[in-house]
């Protein structure tokens, strides 16, 4: 490895750090919100909002994602849309029919 | 005989068959566990009633096994740093925290898992449980898959640093990665079923 | 992050005899070689296709005859299956449900991704192996297990699964023990396929040759390409839905179990609170995208041997390469098709219609392209030739009827009719299997150094596509008459399938004529192994990687690192010294 690699590497060191201290945080804020017992939907949007930042952290920064090559960044996309069809067109299957539980 | 680019990177993808082989596979258990979420919202969302996460489930344990997690992560991710700064010994130290992490977030879980068990509380109650411990016990099982994964680089395999380093850093970053993911699955479960 | 080194793969000198050899069982039983997993693959898939086929020849004298006791086999089969006889209708279910799977999941798909795949792939992009060749053993030796579950389910308490190949809940888990084996067996073959998968992915993608750009592919891998997309992305919920039903049979989880349920008269005191449309919504996200996995490598292979046996390209590559990919794509946004008498409102109806309907468009395409492929081309009529031509108009009679069942209005009378059976039958029969024929006679010579015989292919050819089509063709007019599919009586029960019932008799000896077809290509296809006509490395004359390879070819494959220096159908170009081009040579 260069010597530039090493300065590298520090850098990234930082990087962990930081974000260490953000999930923390963010992991405090999340349980700490859940106490406030807000409606479901309000809950479940802010929850999920606090999810997506520290997953996007752990993506972006742990695995490197931020400066991933673009053959990555298409498989994951695709992977994403399929994942969001696979949430999504079920339940709105069958809450747009007759027998759901109101 | 050689297959190509196992260590060294294809020139214009920019990767090792390795680095595209374990993200292939974490697109598959982003499937995976997304089944299992879509089913978390059909069945919810069919549901009369659904208790709220803190009301059967015990959050500060959760809460702090979210912390060993995100722990194990960063010991994980410094672990690989320690390898690309050729530091074996600093690996060794982190690798083996990541290991402990894990132990400890399974121990968590077992006591958990243990305390519903004697109140009743089991996947056959309701739909709730049911939901909890299959997404629970099939995140579980990879933490321990992951843990096997990482105690033999941290012990057996770690032979390869002498003869071959950069692989065995390319594989240590593959193991990370995996690793990650189940720290993301996590943090997305633990809302789904503890606080909402 | 690794330092990027010049791309050039090192040449890979073909090793005759390792420096160490490998003993029989790591050479030809735990091989890492892709060339014989792919053999094995092959063989395993041929087999179960065998085993899949014997159990609709039974089905088909029951609905033939229904009623009246087998002779021979059927006291064979015992009492338990077969009383003096006469089929039980549990067997017929029996028999019914692991039909299906076993053709689709132990049968097509092991040999079309498995087989030829395997053995293909790595030759034509010039590649000395598989990217993760241990990982290709597991992915083998994981469908293998999954297949001799699956058999074994037969001799459980109660028998095999039972529940159709689609395991709908809530039957599925109040089912005897053989579902419980169903539900381990497919966890096996998903793993296998899903291993398979990322292999196919990485190698395409990192080991092809130099020169060997994404639109200078053969077009088989591109369909391998894409089919591996399906596997890796659309099983894994089928996975997922696996477990949970494991759970529901087995921890008592209600996840696909409403509340409210009568078993045979009794009430059962389940909690309750699944949803059964649940399965159905997880087995169709992956089933929908396994029907292109079924067909895609049929249309990769039919479209190699047309450009190599019309001696001129293909008509219109880019536009087919383009197909495939939006039809791998649109593939998994159209499964609730399989879901119109679900109860679904009329947007999301509309929704799924509409998607249903975009998607036959790339189909239309990649069909249409290789018809024009043939016009003015110099035909040479061999046996995969035959099979490849015949294809076209059988997958288009298959694709085309498949239109009414994608619209919410017209599959309200043919849902879960003979008109259903019919119209997959024909895209996988003689479409799929005719186009899985034609591979094995064109590759045949690659892998064992002879050809197959001619005249014996010819009469395998004429013999199979005949019967199928008395077996399936009268099945639209059964559907179409209204008659259900799964009667183990073929609807001699009621009323409005009299007039129908005899078409019965025509689509049954049908099919034990078609298995009399099949003598001709087994005994073929052992013979020739010793007896058939000895050929060098490119007897078909044709243009892509792997003919530059010897037949067999080596460990290791090729001799010098391979090429490629333009695209895959160098045919008939004018100014050449001979009819063809070859993408491999300077």
């Amino acid at each position: 490895m260069t010597s530039d690699h090493a300065v590298d590497i520090d850098k990234h060191v930082r990087v962990y750090i930081i974000v260490f201290v953000a999930l923390m945080v963010l992991t405090i804020i999340t349980v700490a919100i859940s106490r406030l017992h807000l409606s479901v939907p309000i809950a479940v949007a802010v929850a999920l909002f606090v999810a997506i930042i520290k997953g996007s952290l752990v993506a972006g920064y742990f695995m490197h994602l931020v400066s991933e090559k673009k053959l990555i960044y298409a498989v994951l996309v695709l992977t994403a849309v399929f994942f969001a069809a696979l949430l999504a067109l079920p339940v709105f299957t069958v809450s747009d029919g007759y027998w759901i539980h109101e | 005989m050689d297959i190509p680019y196992t260590v060294e990177v294809r020139r214009d993808t920019g990767l090792t068959n390795g680095k595209i082989g374990i993200w292939l596979f974490l697109a598959s258990e982003v499937m995976l566990f997304g089944a299992l979420f879509a089913s978390y919202i059909l069945i919810r969302v069919g549901a009369p009633s659904w208790p709220r996460g803190d009301t059967i489930l015990d959050v500060w344990l959760a809460t702090f096994n979210t912390i060993v997690l995100i722990s194990s992560s960063v010991t994980m991710v410094m672990a690989w740093a320690s390898l690309m700064r050729h530091r074996f010994e600093t690996f060794r130290i982190y690798m083996g925290a990541t290991i402990l992490f894990g132990l400890v977030f399974l121990i968590v879980k077992y006591f958990e898992y243990s305390h519903h068990i004697h109140l009743g509380e089991v996947p056959s109650t309701n739909n709730f449980l049911a939901i909890y411990y299959t997404l629970t016990g099939l995140h579980m099982l990879h933490v321990f898959g992951g843990m096997m994964v990482n105690a033999y680089f941290w012990g057996p395999g770690a032979k390869l640093w002498k003869t071959n380093p950069q692989w065995f850093t390319n594989r240590v970053e593959h193991s990370g990665l995996f690793w990650h993911f189940v720290d993301l699955v996590w943090i997305f479960l633990f809302p789904t079923l503890y606080l909402l | 992050m690794s330092e990027p080194v010049d791309v050039a793969p090192k040449p890979h000198v073909a090793h005759e005899v390792h420096h160490e050899e490998l003993g029989f069982w790591r050479k030809y039983v735990f091989s890492t070689d892709h060339k014989v997993i792919g053999i094995q693959y092959s063989v395993t898939g041929l087999l179960f296709l065998l085993f899949g086929f014997c159990l609709m020849m039974l089905m088909r004298w029951q609905l033939a005859y229904p009623g009246v006791p087998l002779p021979l086999i059927g006291s064979l089969l015992g009492e338990a299956r077969m009383p003096g006889g006469t089929m039980l209708p549990e067997f017929y279910n029996e028999l019914g449900a692991m039909h299906g799977t076993i053709m689709v999941f132990l049968g097509v798909v092991p040999l079309a991704v498995g087989g030829f795949g395997n053995f293909v792939v790595p030759l034509q992009i010039g590649a000395p192996d598989m990217a993760f060749p241990k990982l290709n053993m597991l992915s083998y030796w994981s469908l293998f297990l999954g297949g001799i579950t699956m058999l074994g389910s037969f001799f459980v308490p109660g028998g095999a699964a039972q529940s159709g190949w689609t395991s709908y809940t809530p039957l599925s888990v109040i089912a005897g023990t053989g579902q419980t084996w169903w539900l381990i067996g497919m966890i096996f073959l998903i793993t296998s396929s899903l291993l398979g998968a990322l292999n196919f992915i990485t190698t395409i993608i990192q080991l092809r040759a130099k020169g060997l750009t994404f639109m200078r592919f053969p077009f088989f891998v591109w369909a391998q390409f894409v089919t591996a997309f399906l596997l890796l992305l659309a099983f894994p919920p089928l996975e997922a839905a696996g477990v949970m039903q494991l759970m529901d049979r087995v921890a008592g989880t209600n996840f696909f179990l409403p509340s409210g349920l009568v078993v045979s008269g009794q009430a059962l005191t389940n909690v309750g609170g699944g949803n059964p449309l649940l399965w159905q919504h997880l087995f169709w996200f992956l089933a929908h995208p396994e029907v292109y996995v079924l067909i895609l490598p049929g249309m990769g292979i039919v479209a190699e041997i047309i450009a190599n046996n019309t001696r001129k390209p293909l008509w219109g590559y880019r536009s087919m390469v383009y197909s495939l990919i939006f039809v791998g794509f649109m593939s998994f946004i159209v499964w609730a098709h399989h879901m119109f008498m679900t109860g679904m409102g009329t947007t999301m109806a509309a929704f799924f219609q509409t998607t249903t309907m975009i998607i036959s468009i790339p189909s239309v395409v990649i069909l249409t392209a290789l018809i024009i492929s043939l016009w003015g081309g110099s035909i040479r009529f061999n046996t995969p030739m035959l099979f490849a031509v015949a294809f076209l108009p059988m997958f288009g009679i298959g694709g085309l009827t498949g239109l009414p069942l994608g619209l919410n209005i017209a599959d309200i009378p043919l849902h879960d009719t003979y008109y259903v059976i019919a119209h997959f039958h024909y895209v996988v029969a003689p479409g799929t299997i005719f186009a899985l024929m034609a591979g094995i006679y064109y590759w045949y010579p690659k892998a064992t150094g002879r050809k197959m015989n001619e005249t014996l292919g010819k009469i395998h050819f004429v013999g199979s596509l005949v019967c199928m089509n008395a077996i399936f063709m009268p099945m639209f007019i059964i559907g179409l008459a209204g008659v259900s599919r799964r009667l183990f009586d073929a609807g001699a029960a009621y009323a409005f399938a009299q007039p129908t019932m005899h078409w019965n008799v025509v689509s049954s000896w049908g099919a034990w004529t078609l298995a009399i077809f099949q003598i001709p290509f087994i005994f073929n296809f052992f013979w020739s192994i010793r007896k058939g006509e000895k050929v060098g490395d490119n007897p078909w004359q044709a243009t892509t990687i792997e003919w530059s390879a010897p037949s067999p070819p080596p460990h290791g494959n090729f001799v010098h690192a391979p090429q490629a220096y333009r695209g895959p159908y160098e045919y008939s170009v004018p100014g050449a010294g001979k009819d063809f081009v070859p993408q491999y040579e300077a």
